[in-house]
């Protein structure tokens, strides 16, 4: 995921879609800024985002539903250029919103209807005749797992049960990318494993590309082909996921005994280790790592309560980005 | 879709799958929404409470046409009981609870919800929404309106009255029908529009349009007594009187009101009308161009 090299200002159209072909990128941003007075909610930001699953990963008010209405060619930009699909966000918003589906992060369904009617009309919206969209309809809600309840009105679901008619109305026209903005907020852990498999699933099964977005990295990872982090509008890393989580592992160890002690011994050993409460946290280099913590735990004598593999927090893989830039 | 309709109840998966069938253009999606928005209105498609209200409206608006029309037939009378240009008039807070019920349930329900996030992330444009809205809640109400005129109508050439003498009026009112159709449409979608909460909307239109009718009520009583020159003029206050002088100035239609004089008059009432529509429409369309995703 480099920086894009595409030719400057004014491409032709039929330029930019010859490089969608070519490079297979989805969505292109050069330079994006959109400032809201003296508010910048999406700062210089230049990425180069190709098919698959692919995070978009920052803290709350990071910018990120602000980039997804760039990108859905519903804000115009302050600078800077942006293409979804080889369309240019500022002139063929249109053609774009035809071609990809959204899923907001706010609730968005009235509560009156059912879900069968409710996603029929959504899909009439796209253009689908009625046949084909009473069809798609009963495909994708039955692909979502919406089963029986899909005939009773949205306002007696479970918020489960509403993820899932957002998710259905942003996929039923069959859209060749999706966003989904924060899918997962508002779920129960089961609730959140579904809907994360069900992601997954968007793209291996039905083979649409998804951007998605969440304030937790450890949730996307599972998921994820690539991630890209933004913090305050900007960029602070675009990679595969397995960079990501590869930097951001660490061990967490607990004994019977205080966890400054371990720590001594740990540091001793020659590891990257820090007290946090009655845990211990070791900075996992390699998978020697592991032996290392074995025998320093055997060798002193203590009892080994636990010993997991734990990832970063955002908090930290903001500050190891922010370091290294 | 060449898939066959299952006839077990059996369900299996197949697996997911592409389509690549027509999407249709600018034009379908606009038509799509305003069938949808019209059907809403009366309750079809939402749930099942949501059809109670509209569908007794409709009943009652229609009744007395029902009854005229028997009266007619069993008095074996040579007109009918009641006539056609003053019937909506009459039956105003039918017409009035109606749009106080179903111009939120059309446009602020869609404010309210943010569902407006899902239309305006489709191929919509949002110049189309207003147009779909407007048109759909002027279609209901002119079907409210313009139903038991057709049903006196119908029942007067049933019962034998000649038609001849039943065309004229049955016209004027139509038009008139469609006239207050999109005079309350408007209306009742700018208030609905700015309020989205449901309870609100309802209670705003509610008080505006019976505060105007009430206002305009009084004063055509105080200026009748006093015999004003303004008097013909105090129509205007009103929707339905409004187009009640549309009626009688422009079409010639006999009025329970006095009547605004010649064409001066004639011009003013359908000004006034024409503007009020118009005024509406564009006040939407504002509204709708800074409603924003989120």
């Amino acid at each position: 995921m480099g920086v894009n090299q595409l030719p400057h200002r004014r491409t032709d159209a039929r330029l930019l879609l010859l490089y969608f072909v070519v490079t297979g990128s989805l969505i292109v941003t050069e330079g994006l800024t959109k400032r809201f007075g003296p508010v910048t909610a999406v700062s210089d930001l230049t990425v180069n985002i190709g098919s698959g699953v692919v995070g978009l990963i920052g803290a709350n008010g990071a910018g990120k539903s602000t980039l997804i209405k760039i990108l859905l060619g519903l804000l115009p930009v302050t600078k800077g250029r942006a293409t979804v699909l080889g369309l240019d966000v500022a002139s063929e918003g249109t053609a774009i919103r035809a071609r990809v589906g959204y899923m907001p992060e706010h609730d968005c369904l009235p509560p009156d209807v059912s879900a069968t009617d409710f996603v029929v009309h959504m899909a009439r919206m796209c253009g689908l005749p009625m046949t084909a969209a009473r069809e798609r309809t009963a495909d994708i809600l039955r692909h979502v797992g919406l089963y029986e309840e899909r005939y009773r009105p949205i306002g007696g679901y479970s918020t489960g049960m509403r993820q899932r008619v957002k998710l259905a109305q942003a996929l039923v026209h069959d859209p060749q990318l999706a966003f989904l903005d924060e899918p997962t907020n508002g779920l129960d852990p089961a609730g959140r494993d579904d809907m994360l498999g069900l992601i997954a699933r968007i793209n291996s099964d039905f083979g649409i590309s998804v951007l998605v977005t969440s304030h937790l990295l450890g949730e996307l990872e599972r998921v994820c082909d690539h991630i890209v982090v933004i913090d305050a509008g900007a960029l602070l890393r675009a990679s595969s996921t397995a960079d990501v989580t590869a930097i951001s592992q660490v061990v967490v160890v607990e004994v019977d005994q205080p966890a400054d002690v371990l720590a001594t011994l740990l540091q001793a050993a020659g590891l990257t280790a820090r007290v946090v409460g009655p845990l211990v946290e070791v900075e996992l280099r390699d998978d020697s790592a592991y032996d290392v913590v074995r025998d320093t735990v055997v060798r002193a004598g203590l009892g080994l309560i636990r010993m997991e593999r734990r990832r970063h927090r955002m908090a930290e893989i903001f500050a190891t980005a922010g370091s290294a830039q | 879709m060449s898939m066959p309709t299952p006839t077990s109840g059996v369900i299996h998966d197949i697996g997911y799958r592409h389509y690549d069938g027509e999407r249709r253009g600018r034009s379908y999606i606009l038509r799509s929404l305003y069938i949808d928005s019209l059907k809403g209105a009366y309750g079809l498609g939402r749930s099942a409470r949501s059809k109670v209200m509209p569908m007794i409206l409709f009943a009652v608006m229609c009744l007395p046409a029902g009854v005229i029309v028997t009266i007619t037939a069993v008095t074996n009378g040579d007109e009918l009981f009641g006539d056609y240009p003053s019937y909506v008039l009459n039956l105003q807070l039918v017409v009035l609870i109606f749009i106080a019920s179903q111009a939120p349930a059309t446009v602020s329900r869609d404010l309210r919800f943010r569902v407006m996030s899902l239309y305006l992330s489709r191929p919509l444009e949002r110049v189309d929404y207003v147009i779909a809205k407007f048109a759909a809640m002027a279609s209901a109400l002119f079907v409210l309106t313009a139903a038991p005129l057709t049903i006196m109508f119908g029942g007067a050439l049933v019962v034998g009255l000649p038609i001849t003498e039943q065309i004229p009026d049955y016209l004027r009112a139509m038009a008139g029908a469609v006239l207050i159709s999109l005079m309350l449409g408007g209306i009742g979608l700018v208030i609905a529009a700015i309020t989205p909460r449901r309870g609100f909307a309802v209670a705003a239109i509610i008080t505006v349009l019976l505060v105007l009718a009430g206002v305009q009520g009084i004063l055509q009583e105080i200026a009748g007594a006093e015999s004003l020159d303004i008097a013909p003029y105090l129509g205007l206050l009103s929707p339905f009187t409004l187009v009640l002088g549309v009626q009688s100035a422009l079409l010639g239609a006999a009025s329970p009101l006095p009547s605004p004089p010649g064409a001066t008059g004639a011009l003013v009432f359908t000004v006034a009308a024409l503007l009020i529509v118009a005024g509406s429409y564009a006040i939407l369309q504002l509204r709708y161009r800074s409603v924003s995703v989120s």
